[in-house]
Formats: structure tokens, C-alpha cells, sequence
């Protein structure tokens, strides 16, 4: 059995605090209307408003103009004392009210990209161990109890999501432009989607989605305990089927799952293989977390079975996985990249222009650094290398959901700063503690499991 | 100078990875062992060095992606840099994903085929080769192990190797 140090313990609750301190701050210091964003525009060269400095350097000429001539007119004398902005009066007013909308939007961000991040990560860890019941793999039994334990956070990161999502379909934030009424009310294109986006059959779809991968998640972890006890392999076989099961649910929720959560914060884009890209993101990030819980579980002395053949393995996936990666995302942009089609292209222009460090430096923790690292079969068992590999990677699929969420909400006023980092540390802390809380629960090794002989013999 | 190697066949596979240990730890030297089929766990009983042909593939796979971005970069940016339905041809890297399919399967085709062909000479395998095979039957279903008898005396060895369980012992002379 695990037992729950007090250190861990002790550090989960202060990452929980300080994230919640940092992210309730981050709420406060959001602007509540123009003024104060021309205030802090105009005072603001100080350390966390540097998102707002940024925004100022943008292209008026991009920004929607409709009924520029009647602002013009009411924005002369409010910005008369403005001399060098004088001339763009007009455009001021609602380049203001956009960089109002944006900044408001930026603590609601962090949270939705921190808040599904790390639900990612035990959904694809959810998505591994079902299909290594499917597979019927004989070297990964003796790792189940870290995956049931990471899947743990399934339940209440998903209801977490949810009430984010919730959140936005009551109109307490924006992240979803296609839940404002009027935005849809001048918008043709969004208005040909309301029958597949509108709030009620989100919210409904949502939950299914979650409600499933939660059942699913929940009956193959209470089979795998009775297994223990079990003196045949009636549980194993139930086990198998439901696993199966879930990964044909698994395939077609995740992908819709993109579109909803993730897709149509850009109402006007799509993409069809976005579904697996999102898929390949939270898979190697769950394989990721695998390998680094056991190689900390096991420097503790916990998984006696656990041997270097293990790590080896996890660490072939996160290669694999990490490729696989690569490829869906090269193959998103390239495609788009070459045909260079206005309405599609203006997804990845806005991401090269505005995120110009994290689009490319994307490729480098998240391809190049995992490539040259773990292609050497001596160093996928070099444990120290594994867990520097596996944080990279791991870093590297944070700022991918953040690329794939930020430009779409805050746009180019984005920044990662106190709510950024607070949200991570809150998310990070409740997922520490509900998932080495859930390991203390159940015996680190499965019994029962008719591959549990050859998974603590296995060497490759 | 004449040298003596015994030739003992066995029948199993396990059989012959317990002989090859108890032949090392007995300090007699194996010369070759002819396997039917691959033998897990062979070579490290045998200790032979690993191999270094992933690391020669690595490095192909360099080559070959040095080789297509060297072309690419000549002929569509240096040479004749047309505008071909709008790509930007002015450098390299704006260009770059247009190249990167290219790129890729030369650099796999160059670690394949380099390390394929790399595989044949260390091993010396080509068309008409003359096959070294000691017994027809090492292609079957027997393992042949050729232990040096040089320096040896003759009888002791074949008796050693005998109680390891070799089912045929054979002195060859070459001479």
C-alpha cells in the first residue's frame, strides 16, 4: 500500500493556495471597463500588464470597422489630449473595447487552458489503459494502479470543465464567442452553425462526453478491484469488453469533444483532422505522466515489479506518440499553409504573427528535444533523462492547448503571467493530491490479472 | 599452421545457450554457432559486442536529410527561383514546408538503404556468395557450435562438450 507523504501533501496544498491566490488576483486586476484599460495602457510598462503594452503595437487597420464614422465624431473630444492617437480616434474607441474584451477574457483563459490541460492528461491516460485491457498487452499490468490512480483525476477535473463551460454558456465570461447573441445576431456564418453550436446542446453534449469517460472510467476501476480478489478471470474478460467498448465511445467523443471545446472557440475555422490532433496532444501527455508518477513511485521504493524494460517501453510511446504528434500537426499546417486559402489560413496567420516563440518553440519541446533524446535505446532507461524528456514534452502539450485556446479569446494581448502560471499551480496541486491520494487506495500491484505474471517478468 | 575446431550439434535451443555459458565459463573459445532461426539471448551468452548499425543509420539519416535540403535549397532558391503558384521562393526557410515531405523520405530513404547495404558488406553477403554452411542440417533444425580445439587436448574438450549435450561431436582439421 502507498502511503500519502506529508511533504507531497504539504506541496499539493500550497501549489493549490498560491494558484488560487495568483488566479483570484489575476480576476481582480482585469479590467472591468475602457477606461481603465486606456489607464493601464497608458501607466502600464509594469510586469504583468506587459500583455496589455503589447496590444497597443497592433494593426488598427485589422480590426472590424463598422460605424466607425458615428464613434469618430464622440471619440474626438474623449481622446483629444491624445496627440500622437489623435487621428485614430475613431478606431481607438473600439480597438479599446477589443483590447477590453481580450483582457477580460485572459484569466478566464488560463483557467479553461490550465482546467483542460490537466483533464487531458488523465483522459489520455484513460485512453492508454483501456487499450492495454484491449490489447491485452503482457508487459504494462504491473503500471494499471498508477493509471486507475491517474484516471482519478477524471472526476473531478471533468466536473471542473464542465462548470468552466457552463460558466460561459450563462454569459458569466466570453471564451465562446458563438454564446453572444449579438455577435451571432451580425454573423452569417456562425448563424449557418447555431444548429450544431447552441448553448443547451453543448452543455448536453458535454455531459455526455464526460459522463461516459467518468462511467467507463469508474466501472473498469471497480472491476480491476475486485479482481484482486477474484479467483477467475470473469473480471478480466468484463474488463476487456469494456474496454474496447469505451475506446470505440472514446474515438468519437474525443473528436467531437475538439470541435466543441476547442474548435469552435474559432467559430469561423475548421479542420477535419483536428479531432486526432487534440487526440495525439493528450495521449502523449498521459503516457508522459505515467512514466514520470512510476519512476518517482519507484525511486520511493513502491513498485518493486517495475523494472528498466518498463520505463523503456513508456518512454518508446512518448517517442512514438511525440512523432505522431508532429506529424498531425505538420500535416494541419502544411496543408493549410500550401493551399493558403483566406478563411482557413487566417487561423495559423494570426498564431505566426502573435505567437511567434510559442507556435515554432512548440515544435522544439514537443518534437525536436523528445526525438534526439529518447532515440538512443540506452537513454530510454536512463531514468533522470526520461523525467527531463517527459517535463519538456509535458511543458511543450501545455503551451500547444494554450496556442490552440489563447489566440482565439485574449488574441494578442495575451501573456503568461500571474494568471497563466496561477492556474497551472492551482490545477497542478489538485491534480497531485487527487492523484496520490487515489494511489493510497487500492494496492500498487494488480492481482488477478492473467498478464500480471508475465508484465513483472517482462524484459525487453 | 594447422588449427583444430570441434563442430558439436545440438538439438535445442535452450540445450545450446546453457552449453555456450558453461563453454565461456570454462574459458574455451567459441568460434561460430549456426542457428536455424534467431536464438534469444544468443549473443549476450556468447558476449559479442552490441551492434552499431542504428548508430550508422542515425548518421545516414543526416546525410540524407544534409542531401535534400542541399538540393532543394539549390534548385528551387539559388538556381532558378521562379514563383510557382505564389510560394515565396526568397529563401529557404519561408519555403520550408512545401520541402518538408521531401526531406523526410530522403532522410529515411538514406538511413534504409544505407544501413541495408551497410548490413551486407560487415556481414559479407551478396548474390553469389558461397554459402558457409559446416552441415546442411544448421539450416533445419540443428544448432552447430565450432569450438576452438587448437591448444586444447582433444579428448577432454569433446568430453566437456559431450556432458554439456552436444548430440555429434566432430573433430575438423584444417589444414
Amino acid at each position: 500500500m502507498y502511503t500519502l507523504s506529508s511533504k507531497l501533501k504539504l506541496t499539493a496544498i500550497i501549489f493549490m493556495i498560491v494558484g488560487a491566490i495568483g488566479l483570484i488576483y489575476g480576476f481582480i486586476a482585469a479590467p472591468e471597463n475602457v477606461e481603465e484599460v486606456k489607464e493601464m495602457m497608458a501607466s502600464g510598462h509594469h510586469g504583468d500588464e506587459h500583455g496589455a503594452v503589447e496590444s497597443s503595437e497592433i494593426n488598427v487597420e485589422q480590426l472590424p470597422g463598422e460605424g466607425i464614422a458615428e464613434e469618430h465624431v464622440q471619440e474626438e473630444t474623449h481622446a483629444a489630449g491624445d496627440a500622437s492617437h489623435a487621428e485614430e480616434a475613431g478606431h481607438d474607441d473600439e480597438h479599446y473595447e477589443h483590447v477590453l474584451h481580450q483582457l477580460q477574457n485572459k484569466p478566464w483563459s488560463a483557467l479553461y487552458v490550465a482546467a483542460f490541460f490537466f483533464f487531458m492528461i488523465s483522459l489520455g491516460v484513460l485512453a492508454f489503459y483501456a487499450i492495454q485491457y484491449a490489447a491485452q498487452a503482457g508487459w504494462s499490468p504491473v503500471l494499471f494502479r498508477v493509471m486507475e490512480a491517474i484516471t482519478a483525476y477524471l472526476l473531478p477535473g471533468g466536473i471542473i470543465v464542465f462548470v468552466i463551460l457552463m460558466l460561459s454558456g450563462f454569459h458569466i465570461n466570453h471564451l465562446f464567442i458563438w454564446m453572444d447573441p449579438e455577435v451571432v445576431a451580425h454573423d452569417e456564418i456562425i448563424q449557418a452553425k447555431t444548429s450544431y453550436l447552441n448553448v443547451p446542446f453543448f452543455l448536453i453534449r458535454a455531459a455526455i462526453y464526460l459522463g461516459g469517460w467518468i462511467l467507463f472510467r469508474h466501472l473498469l476501476r471497480k472491476n480491476s478491484l475486485k479482481m484482486d480478489e477474484a479467483t477467475d478471470n470473469t473480471y478480466f474478460k468484463k474488463n476487456f469488453k469494456l474496454a474496447a467498448g469505451f475506446l470505440v465511445f472514446f474515438i468519437v467523443t474525443e473528436s467531437m469533444m475538439s470541435w466543441d471545446w476547442i474548435m469552435s472557440l474559432d467559430p469561423h475555422w475548421f479542420s477535419t483532422l483536428f479531432g486526432w490532433f487534440v487526440f495525439a496532444s493528450l495521449f502523449v501527455s498521459g503516457i508522459t505522466t505515467i512514466a514520470i508518477i512510476s519512476i518517482y513511485l519507484k525511486s520511493r521504493g513502491y513498485l518493486e515489479f517495475v523494472n528498466d524494460s518498463h520505463i523503456h517501453d513508456l518512454a518508446k510511446f512518448m517517442f512514438g506518440i511525440s512523432i505522431f504528434w508532429t506529424y498531425l500537426w505538420f500535416s494541419q499546417f502544411m496543408l493549410i499553409w500550401y493551399s493558403n486559402i483566406p478563411e482557413e489560413v487566417v487561423y495559423f496567420i494570426t498564431r505566426m504573427e502573435d505567437y511567434p516563440v510559442l507556435f515554432w518553440g512548440m515544435l522544439v519541446t514537443n518534437f525536436i528535444f523528445p526525438v534526439l533524446l529518447l532515440m538512443n535505446s540506452d537513454y530510454k532507461r536512463v531514468n533522470w533523462f526520461v523525467i527531463m524528456t517527459g517535463i519538456v514534452i509535458l511543458c511543450g502539450h501545455y503551451l500547444n492547448v494554450f496556442v490552440l485556446v489563447m489566440p482565439a479569446t485574449v488574441g494578442e494581448s495575451w501573456f503568461i503571467g500571474i494568471p497563466e502560471i496561477s492556474a497551472v499551480l492551482l490545477f497542478a496541486g489538485l491534480f497531485l493530491f487527487v492523484v496520490f491520494n487515489s494511489l493510497t487506495k487500492a494496492p500498487l500491484l494488480v492481482k488477478g490479472n492473467p498478464f500480471i505474471k508475465e508484465s513483472k517478468h517482462y524484459h525487453y | 599452421m594447422a588449427s583444430k575446431v570441434l563442430h558439436a550439434i545440438y538439438r535445442d535451443d535452450d540445450l545450446l545457450i546453457q552449453a555456450v555459458k558453461q563453454i565461456r565459463e570454462a574459458r574455451y573459445h567459441i568460434g561460430e554457432i549456426y542457428c536455424p532461426f534467431p536464438v534469444h539471448g544468443l549473443d549476450k551468452a556468447m558476449g559479442l559486442a552490441p551492434t552499431r548499425i542504428a548508430i550508422t543509420s542515425f548518421l545516414y539519416g543526416l546525410v540524407g536529410l544534409a542531401v535534400s535540403i542541399a538540393m532543394m535549397n539549390f534548385i528551387m532558391i539559388d538556381d532558378w527561383p521562379q514563383d510557382i503558384g505564389g510560394k515565396p521562393s526568397f529563401s529557404f526557410f519561408q519555403n520550408m514546408p512545401a520541402f518538408v515531405p521531401i526531406m523526410f523520405e530522403l532522410t529515411v530513404f538514406f538511413a534504409a538503404h544505407l544501413m541495408v547495404i551497410t548490413f551486407y558488406m560487415r556481414s559479407k553477403l551478396w548474390p553469389f556468395k558461397k554459402a558457409e554452411n559446416p552441415d546442411v542440417r544448421t539450416t533445419d533444425d540443428v544448432f552447430l557450435m565450432e569450438v576452438d580445439a587448437t591448444n586444447h587436448d582433444v579428448d577432454d574438450l569433446t568430453k566437456f562438450l559431450y556432458d554439456t549435450g552436444a548430440s555429434e561431436i566432430k573433430l575438423i582439421d584444417n589444414k
